[in-house]
């Protein structure tokens, strides 16, 4: 019985085939229920782009219906990715996308989101996303301020406020806080409710944005969030948050 | 005079030769400005195209059917740029001349075509100091020649002179695409290794349509 994958997969075209296959790996280990396939160097191992590695990538990413979303490194792997795009069969080339993304970033963010059920428009703008990530990183800059209040969604039963805003808050538990590992867990938990999150003033379901916080352990993580589950999905935070991801 | 399939696959045979004769030209160009690897990739791939053409169980019908190998050949051997940007260049030229001969329009639409596949698939204008430098005045010495009433000989040869001198005039011009943007400008002052491989293929071009005279 073939294991059944998310209904996005992605391509990872790198120069070198260590690229890709690590950038794989790290997306992977973020997005397990995705099929990454790695196409990176040259038939005969050295650096460079292969059509007929991308091509065979392609083509198995996108086997049983499923939409791809192919990421690039540098210049000339963009190019052989576009060119086995314009050979592709119809069928098969209306469902596969080249994202303008960073490599690594951009194979996070659509992992993630592609894990969590987004259809291609929806991993597709993720890695395009993933780019503006970049700009003010600076790490340990999470909202350290307010530590050790109680935690929380707040008011009664989590209702909404009169705006349909529903709020909480908890504090980060675990030794190594909100890292890369959590900031997935959480994104992808938040993916499976119908409802904008926002933790510290980042995007609930962006798993990039929510390791830029640098939240760490002891800082408090305010929850603001709208839509239908609204409620569910901060509680489900807070829950997450409070039993430190099964972290220490 | 028109050119058949005989002479797309003397011009075949003719691109792998000078590419193998300039390989070390083309790398040491490459070195320069790029990656290094353009003269063998391009010697590595049209030996390729060259081995599947003599594996053909019969000789193609059209003159698209052998530019169409060449595209998929030179994309699946060659890495680097230049794979996919002479692939696309070919693989539009193929569309173009689906036909058993080409007269001098069909030369000039062939031309147009590779062209256009390179300023698609690379992205860049003229004056950026790539391959679109050496095939822009090409293709319009084509045009002016075919307009003249030239037969298809001339118009290739019209083609090859203008892209030499297209070559030539990238020397000094400041790369702004590819590996060599990331020089600025140190890159002046050097040839450009694809629109020099750009001028041998034209020449190359040119002279199996002289030989089919």
């Amino acid at each position: 019985m073939a294991r059944r994958w998310a209904q996005v997969a992605l391509v990872l075209v790198s120069h070198s085939r260590a690229l890709a296959e690590g950038a794989a790996e790290v997306a992977g280990q973020m997005a397990p229920g995705v099929l990454i396939v790695p196409a990176g160097g040259l038939d005969d191992g050295g650096i460079g782009t292969s059509y007929a590695r991308v091509e065979q990538a392609v083509a198995q990413a996108g086997a049983d219906g499923r939409a791809v979303v192919v990421l690039t490194d540098l210049g000339s792997a963009v190019m052989t990715a576009e060119s086995v795009l314009d050979m592709a069969d119809a069928d098969l080339g209306e469902r596969v996308r080249l994202a303008d993304a960073p490599f690594v970033e951009g194979a996070v963010a659509a992992g993630v989101t592609a894990h969590g059920g987004g259809d291609l428009a929806a991993v597709l703008a993720s890695a395009h996303d993933a780019g503006g990530t970049f700009a003010g990183w600076a790490p340990g800059q999470g909202d350290a301020a307010a530590a050790g209040t109680a935690a929380g969604v707040d008011g009664d039963a989590a209702r909404p406020d009169a705006d349909g805003v529903v709020r909480g808050s908890a504090v980060l538990r675990n030794r190594l806080g909100l890292h890369a590992r959590p900031a997935a867990v959480l994104a992808r938990a938040l993916a499976a409710y119908d409802a904008r999150v926002r933790v510290n003033g980042a995007n609930g379901a962006s798993v990039l944005e929510l390791m830029k916080l640098g939240a760490q352990q002891g800082d408090r993580l305010d929850v603001v969030a709208e839509g239908p589950q609204a409620a569910d999905a901060v509680q489900r935070l807070v829950t997450a948050v409070e039993e430190g991801f099964g972290e220490d | 005079m028109t050119l058949d399939v005989a002479w797309a696959l003397d011009w075949v045979r003719r691109s792998a030769a000078t590419v193998t004769e300039h390989r070390d030209e083309l790398v040491e160009l490459d070195r320069l400005i790029g990656d290094g690897d353009h003269g063998e990739n391009l010697a590595r791939g049209f030996a390729a195209v060259v081995g599947r053409l003599e594996a053909l169980p019969e000789q193609p019908a059209q003159v698209g059917d052998v530019l169409r190998l060449v595209a998929t050949t030179l994309m699946s051997t060659v890495g680097g740029a230049a794979g996919p940007l002479y692939g696309t260049a070919y693989l539009r030229a193929s569309k173009a001349t689906a036909t058993s001969a080409l007269d001098s329009d069909g030369v000039v639409a062939m031309l147009e075509a590779a062209l256009d596949g390179v300023v698609t698939r690379g992205r860049a204008g003229a004056g950026e100091k790539t391959m679109v430098d050496a095939w822009t005045p090409a293709v319009a010495a084509a045009v002016e020649a075919a307009d003249h009433g030239a037969p298809p000989s001339e118009v290739l040869a019209a083609a090859a002179r203008a892209a030499h001198d297209g070559a030539e005039a990238t020397v000094p011009l400041v790369a702004t695409k590819g590996r060599a943007s990331y020089l600025g400008e140190r890159s002046v002052g050097h040839l450009d290794p694809g629109a020099r491989s750009s001028e041998l293929l034209l020449v190359a071009a040119a002279e199996a349509a002289a030989a089919a005279d």
